[in-house]
């Protein structure tokens, strides 16, 4: 008996047969069609590699979209909350884009790759909703997810790295922008982005030049401390970054079942990506109207005392009222930080306001509990300034 | 002349520790330092063009990560990377590694001795119940057992309350593993000579005594009671080298306003009626504060640069008695590229942590007697690691950096001075031991800082090259350190402190007497605390 291939409920991408070789824990858990690696030696050991080295993730499973046509740039600007039109070619731009109820359906990038063509990447699936803006748009959208892929490469020696590629200038790149380069036989898309908050880079090409990919980039990143890393270690500098994860600190729009659990921009924390100088865009009418009238929740980043991660705790305030809870929690390897993102009720989440975390923990199957002041802070938990530097220096 | 609120002598971890709480609480304080950089054994210098070494301590574990966080020392710029991994070659040809995972760490003890890896579990949960059982203290001041004052009795009650919660069994191990010796301790549980062979090395790195020297169990606790970032026994580089978290403390102290000098050797700490007053410079410099903290440790501190004529007798005679050893040397060396070593292949992941090359407790206790012969060891232990496999900031690309602690090696050789030559004797003897298990070694060493206790006592200042500042045995722990009657940090005259790894609770990167010292000060000053609690493993 055997499970036709078809048939198999999660595909492997284009680098499984690279990413299998170095799997020692041999763990892996699905995202969207694929099975990716969770952790290929130790947490520890990854989360280092970006912060101290060169991390390297499969970025495959990311939802991609083609988007071409002479209306592009205005089907994005009525698409978007930000304002597209910056995004010119060699660009890339961060937004969300919302329903009409001016909730969050994803956020992601957006790439200017050449005239009249872009690229979105996204967490979920939206394939409907970019039809449905679209009437009206001279412009055509594919579903470009299993064509294109991608490798995110962060850290501080990940420019480096690709200097090692022979990647002529690659330095130069700032936050945001895109170059591409012959890369055997066809052309390697080096974007500096990613999703760590460090410096950092992703790599893309058509999927058939994976493998290529891969033992390029990892010959090239021997000196420089290069590792495969997993999801696990991606969420703790994700945390660290304060960046949000859909269906994590946010429901979708799209899959919001239960009234109320949609969450709008500024109640992401996202208020600056939502531009109301633009006549038109999806949501505008309704984030107009929140903005006048008040959000419902806040996003927070917390900075929590003691050293137990506050995983999926309750929020309260200083009367003992529940007034939110977390969503996403690590402890800050980098930041030496107990950190948290959650979502409270208004007005709670101010600077200053005095908020406890419930947290749970197990002891030999023994249970605690205890009741951790939280301090919001605003910005990253961890923010060098190689991020930004360009050209970065060596490390 | 400025008077200062405070002066602390030596810019080593445990004084910026101090010299920061000192400063955060809103205290006017000076750091002197001898040197012409800072970090004291935490440090990090290029001796080399394009390499960094960490010149002493190397690894970081004991480090308090409540420090690491109260002075914001990320934002300082310190990272400590844990690194997992470790092995021993054996002069068969076969190694014995030490994975952090628990299952793959099974099957490797397994290919040694299947019982020996079942009685790891064993081995483990009795570790973990010593650590769980002294963390809490690290960050506490011992107990005066001969005092009646009512701070004093209630933290003994509270100590002994802690030792009886463990239970009666537990009770009786606690005494025996802290006076017992590292051989005989795993002798109770493994077999298999190099899986003793291996951990037997965290009981005598330091300390001058041989794995079958009682005592040498509390010294393989200490190795095993750090953390990094939560994961008890594991241990980290500090990025850019040991230095980095000097450096790190001193961007936190003079955050908060402090000022240090350099190539300001202390003359001697001035007492005036049974008070201090200041110090004197060795360049004549006098510089004024009532408070003044030695970093230094008790021999240095109360036969060098104190006057005998200001300290009891007592004290005099309980410093000259203090057991600070010389036991240890230090080998850090520029390579050319990765070298091959016998029997794994080049970035094994194993590789990155510590190895070894002695094999059987045999060979450990051989190591020892001719330290006791008046020499270095021939056969020597030595803990080697190569951090720029990890670190990409301490060498050249593709280039490597080499640590290597070498136990033992004796203060004076056959009761002589060292010389130049024995030094390089000395450093031929290691090298030679490495190159049995790595032919192309030799040929890529670029560089190499050979270091005996002369050095680390010239250098450094720490007596003897004792890299504890005082052995770690239970006649030095606790209430006892460094002498009984002292272990609060307050010295034998009025404003005179210690804050070095000499007291309380002991050696290592630790930062803990550095700020258990500074509440002491702060509470005799009846300021606020500002030092952070002990995050609790409970």
């Amino acid at each position: 008996m055997s499970v036709r291939e078809a048939d198999k409920r999660v595909l492997r991408t284009p680098f499984y047969s690279r990413a299998s070789e170095l799997c020692q824990t041999n763990l892996w858990s699905p995202w969207k069609a694929y099975t990716t690696v969770d952790c290929y030696s130790y947490v520890e050991e990854e989360y280092f590699a970006i912060r101290n080295a060169t991390g390297v993730f499969d970025l495959t499973p990311m939802i991609k979209y083609r988007i071409s046509g002479p209306d592009g740039l205005a089907y994005l600007d009525k698409l978007m909350t930000r304002k597209m039109s910056k995004l010119t070619p060699g660009r890339v731009m961060y937004s969300a884009w919302c329903n009409d109820l001016g909730h969050v359906l994803d956020d992601g990038t957006v790439f200017h790759l050449e005239e009249n063509l872009w690229r979105l990447c996204s967490a979920e699936r939206h394939m409907d909703w970019l039809q449905a803006t679209a009437l009206g748009f001279d412009v055509e959208i594919e579903d470009e997810t299993d064509d294109v892929v991608g490798l995110a490469v962060q850290g501080p020696t990940s420019c480096q790295t690709l200097k090692a590629m022979n990647l002529s200038c690659v330095e130069n790149l700032k936050p945001f922008q895109h170059m591409s380069f012959d890369f055997e036989g066809t052309k390697l898309m080096v974007s500096r982005t990613g999703f760590t908050g460090d410096l950092g880079y992703e790599l893309w090409v058509p999927s058939e030049y994976a493998e290529k990919l891969w033992d390029t980039l990892f010959e090239a990143g021997k000196a420089f401390g290069i590792l495969p890393i997993g999801s696990h270690a991606l969420d703790i500098v994700r945390i660290e970054a304060g960046f949000i994860q859909a269906e994590v600190d946010f429901v979708p729009a799209l899959n919001v079942v239960r009234a109320g659990r949609g969450r709008s921009p500024f109640e992401l924390g996202l208020d600056w990506l939502v531009h109301f100088d633009k006549p038109v865009f999806n949501g505008r009418r309704a984030l107009l109207k929140e903005k006048e009238e008040g959000s419902r929740y806040r996003f927070v980043r917390l900075d929590i005392e003691g050293n137990k991660p506050a995983s999926d705790s309750f929020i309260y305030n200083s009367k003992k009222d529940i007034v939110g809870h977390i969503t996403s929690a690590t402890w800050s390897p980098s930041a030496k930080k107990n950190i948290a993102l959650g979502s409270v009720e208004m007005p709670w989440g101010r600077l200053g306001d005095e908020l406890y975390a419930e947290i749970y923990y197990n002891r030999e199957l023994k249970w605690n509990r205890l009741m951790a002041r939280c301090h919001v802070v605003e910005g990253a938990f961890f923010d060098p300034p190689r991020r930004r530097e360009t050209p970065p220096l060596d490390y | 002349m400025k008077k200062y609120d405070a002066i602390v002598i030596g810019a080593g971890h445990n004084g910026l520790t101090n010299a920061a709480y000192l400063a955060k609480s809103g205290m006017d304080v000076l750091v002197v330092e001898k040197n012409p950089w800072i970090g004291g054994a935490s440090v990090s210098r290029s001796l080399h063009e394009g390499w960094t070494y960490s010149n002493c301590s190397y690894v970081c574990s004991l480090f308090r990560p409540e420090i690491y966080r109260d002075l914001e020392l990320a934002r300082h710029g310190l990272q400590v990377i844990p690194y997992e991994g470790g092995l021993t070659f054996m002069q068969d040809g076969d190694y014995f590694g030490n994975y952090s995972d628990h299952e793959r760490h099974h099957r490797e003890l397994a290919r040694h001795s299947k019982r020996d890896a079942n009685a790891y579990d064993r081995f483990s949960a009795d570790v973990s119940r010593q650590t769980r059982l002294i963390r809490p203290f690290l960050m506490r001041t011992p107990p005066d057992p001969t005092s009646f004052k009512p701070a004093d009795v209630m933290e003994l009650v509270h100590m002994l309350k802690t030792y009886w919660d463990l239970g009666e069994d537990i009770l009786y191990d606690t005494m025996r593993f802290w006076t017992m010796s590292v051989g005989d301790f795993l002798d109770e549980y493994f077999e298999s000579d190099v899986i003793k062979a291996h951990m037997a090395g965290s009981g005598i790195i330091g300390t001058a005594l041989g794995i079958y020297s009682p005592g040498t169990a509390y010294v393989l606790l200490h190795h095993y009671m750090g953390d990094v970032d939560g994961s008890i026994g594991s241990w980290g580089f500090a990025r850019g080298g040991m230095g980095s978290i000097a450096k790190a403390l001193a961007g936190s102290f003079q955050s908060f306003g402090g000022e240090i000098m350099t190539d300001a050797g202390v003359d001697k700490i001035l007492v005036k009626n049974g008070e201090t007053k200041g110090v004197v410079l060795e360049n004549g410099d006098e510089h004024y504060a009532d408070i003044v903290v030695s970093n230094l440790d008790p021999k240095r501190t109360f036969l060098k640069i104190m006057d005998e004529n200001d300290l009891p007798p007592d004290v005099v005679k309980k410093a000259k008695n203090f057991k600070i050893r010389g036991s240890s040397g230090k080998l850090n060396i520029s390579l050319d590229g990765m070298p091959t070593f016998r029997g794994i292949e080049k970035g094994h992941e194993l590789l990155k942590a510590d190895f070894h090359f002695i094999d059987s407790m045999e060979r450990m206790e051989r190591a020892y007697d001719d330290w006791k012969n008046g020499t270095w060891s021939k056969d020597p232990y030595v803990d080697t690691l190569i951090p720029t496999q990890v670190d990409p900031t301490m060498a050249p690309p593709g280039k490597h950096m080499m640590t290597v602690f070498v136990q033992y090696c004796p203060p004076k050789v056959n009761g002589e001075e060292w010389t130049d030559e024995l030094r390089d004797e000395f450093g031929q003897t290691v090298i030679n031991q490495i190159a049995e298990y790595s032919p192309d070694f030799k040929d890529l060493i670029l560089h190499a800082e050979i270091r005996t206790p002369r050095e680390l006592e010239n250098e450094v200042g720490l007596t003897e090259g004792n890299i504890f500042q005082g052995e770690l045995t239970m006649d030095q722990l606790l209430f006892n350190r460094p002498f009984p009657g002292y272990a609060q940090y307050r010295g034998p005259v009025k404003g005179m402190y210690m804050s070095g790894s000499g007291t309380h609770p002991g050696g290592g990167v630790m930062g803990a007497p550095g700020v258990n010292s500074a509440r002491e000060i702060l509470s005799d000053l009846s300021r606020k605390n500002v030092t952070p609690e002990a995050f609790s493993d409970e």
